[in-house]
């Protein structure tokens, strides 16, 4: 069914930043929102933003913001007739995108069937395959059987990397380099995916040395139109996870990643996606492109795409999903406007990035030309330890990728945070060094510059 | 050599312990997995000795507290 009303009551099923994110561009649309809280996040800013706050639960994720019941027994009770998950928590989580379609409104997000179809790590891999996209060597998903995860591994060969099959956030991943190491990981492997996702199912993927992460922004509508907004490199990171995002890569071809882009829309165009969306690539240092994964939501990094298009991707989601079609809500052509990066806060130390948690007794972001700055904590917060570590986005916009560079540096340098540890220092490292500033990234950067520093 | 008390470097909880409670363990064999911020923190054994067990699984733990000694073998 293609709706084309616009909402008049949407549920934001998040916290904190994504929350505040969403709330924002509710309220440019006319939309009102409701805001949802958990015990910890009752001295959070953004429940003043939106329109109306209901809480929800205790502190722990799955008494809350993962608590399904919950979150659609607070929509139906405030007659919310949509949903916006933001990231994280319930954005990929196809039985619960069902339930709200079922018994509240609209998913904002991608038809149900997508997030299974996506979500399933080695099914998304054949299927991208299956329509000439390259995806390396890696192997089927994995039961819990010594002799086929030898014999799989075999196949795949040595490194490898072990990942859940249905999972996310980086959680869950780890390296094999030998086959001595091989039960060990996979052991571990499936203790963390059982635990995070509820399900042991793993796969093995060829380890890439030092690849750079590449992702292409999707934009989708409901009415079979796919284009691509450009690429984000999001190669520094640490534990899996991305740190500092930019806004287009450096140092790519050109004409490389709009073959990758054009291909990549025909095929989802094909296969009728129809929301936002990021596919994730690994692009080796011999020059060969590999699919890794599809995200079927908003990405925690929109903001760099944001800065150079010019296009609001939350705004966008939310119109897609009242069944608005891309024709009216992307110009005909979009060029790049200069260059864009984030930079990821987060209460950990900088050097061990061990999470560090408290109350924010200093907490002021900085602002400048071409400084955004998204956050979901204001001074006086307690930072727990029941959510992930990020405090604010800081995202520079410049004229050139130096220019980007040297804004977010100085906005860092003038981020004050105290009554715990921040990554600033780790970041600031990493923007002053010169593998970076020469656009020489890859995924180990950030190891490399800190263990220069040690 | 002397008692060693290992201390926990972050807030969170008890994920699970993975050493047997009377054991020997040496430098770097690994006690337990605290969970905080959707982070698993391993906890290495810093030296080596007779493991005993200051917590159990689901506790919540602090900074600074004591979560397991190791005593002189």
């Amino acid at each position: 069914m293609v709706q084309t009303g616009m909402f008049h009551k949407v549920v934001v099923a998040n916290r904190r930043a994504a929350a505040a994110r969403v709330i924002r561009a509710l309220r440019d649309l006319g939309i009102r929102s409701v805001a949802l809280y958990s015990d910890a996040d009752r001295d959070a800013p953004y429940l003043a933003e939106a329109d109306e706050a209901v809480h929800i639960g205790a502190a722990p994720a799955g008494a809350s913001y993962l608590n399904r019941d919950a979150v659609i027994a607070a929509a139906l009770a405030v007659r919310a007739d949509a949903v916006h998950p933001g990231y994280g928590f319930l954005a990929e989580d196809a039985t619960f995108a069902e339930r709200v379609e079922r018994e509240v409104g609209r998913f904002i997000g991608p038809s149900p069937g997508w997030i299974a179809r996506m979500g399933h790590k080695p099914s998304a891999r054949a299927l991208m395959a299956e329509h000439g996209i390259p995806v390396g060597g890696g192997s089927g998903p994995l039961a819990d059987d010594e002799a086929a995860l030898f014999s799989a591994a075999e196949r795949v060969g040595f490194p490898l990397i072990v990942k859940p099959a249905s999972g996310g956030g980086g959680i869950g991943m780890v390296v094999a380099r030998h086959p001595g190491e091989l039960a060990a990981a996979a052991r571990r492997a499936r203790s963390t995916v059982r635990r995070a996702f509820g399900s042991d199912s793993i796969y093995l993927e060829r380890l890439v040395e030092r690849p750079r992460h590449i992702e292409l922004q999707v934009v989708a509508d409901r009415h079979g139109a796919v284009r691509t907004l450009f690429e984000r490199d999001c190669s520094v990171q640490r534990r899996h996870q991305k740190l500092i995002e930019e806004a287009t890569a450096a140092n790519l071809d050109r004409a490389v990643l709009d073959a990758l882009a054009s291909r990549v829309a025909a095929v989802l165009g094909g296969l009728g996606y129809d929301s936002i969306g990021t596919v994730e690539t690994l692009f080796a240092a011999d020059g060969s492109v590999r699919f890794i994964e599809m995200n079927t939501r908003l990405q925690v990094e929109h903001g760099v795409t944001e800065a150079i298009t010019g296009v609001d991707l939350v705004a966008t989601q939310i119109r897609i999903a009242a069944g608005e079609r891309l024709d009216a809500l992307l110009p005909a052509t979009v060029v790049p406007d200069g260059h864009a990066i984030e930079a990821r806060i987060c209460a950990e130390d900088p050097d061990r990035f061990l999470p560090s948690t408290g109350v924010l007794e200093v907490f002021r972001p900085p602002s400048g030309p071409g400084i955004r700055v998204e956050t979901g904590f204001a001074e006086g917060n307690d930072v727990t330890p029941h959510y992930d570590s990020l405090l604010a986005k800081v995202i520079a916009h410049g004229a050139t990728r130096a220019e980007a560079i040297a804004r977010l540096d100085q906005a860092l340098a003038g981020f004050a945070v105290a009554g715990l540890h921040s990554n600033i220092p780790a970041l600031r490292r990493v923007l002053a060094s010169d593998a970076f500033r020469a656009g020489h990234t890859h995924t180990g950067l950030l190891a490399e510059i800190g263990e220069k520093q040690a | 050599m002397s008692r060693i008390d290992i201390q926990s470097a972050v807030a969170g909880t008890v994920w699970q312990i993975t050493a047997e409670p009377g054991a020997r363990v040496g430098a770097g064999d690994l006690i337990m997995i605290l969970e905080s911020m959707k982070l698993e923190i391993e906890v290495p054994a810093p030296g080596a000795g007779r493991l005993s067990l200051a917590v159990t699984e689901g506790q919540v733990v602090s900074v600074g507290d004591v979560v397991a000694t190791l005593e002189p073998v």
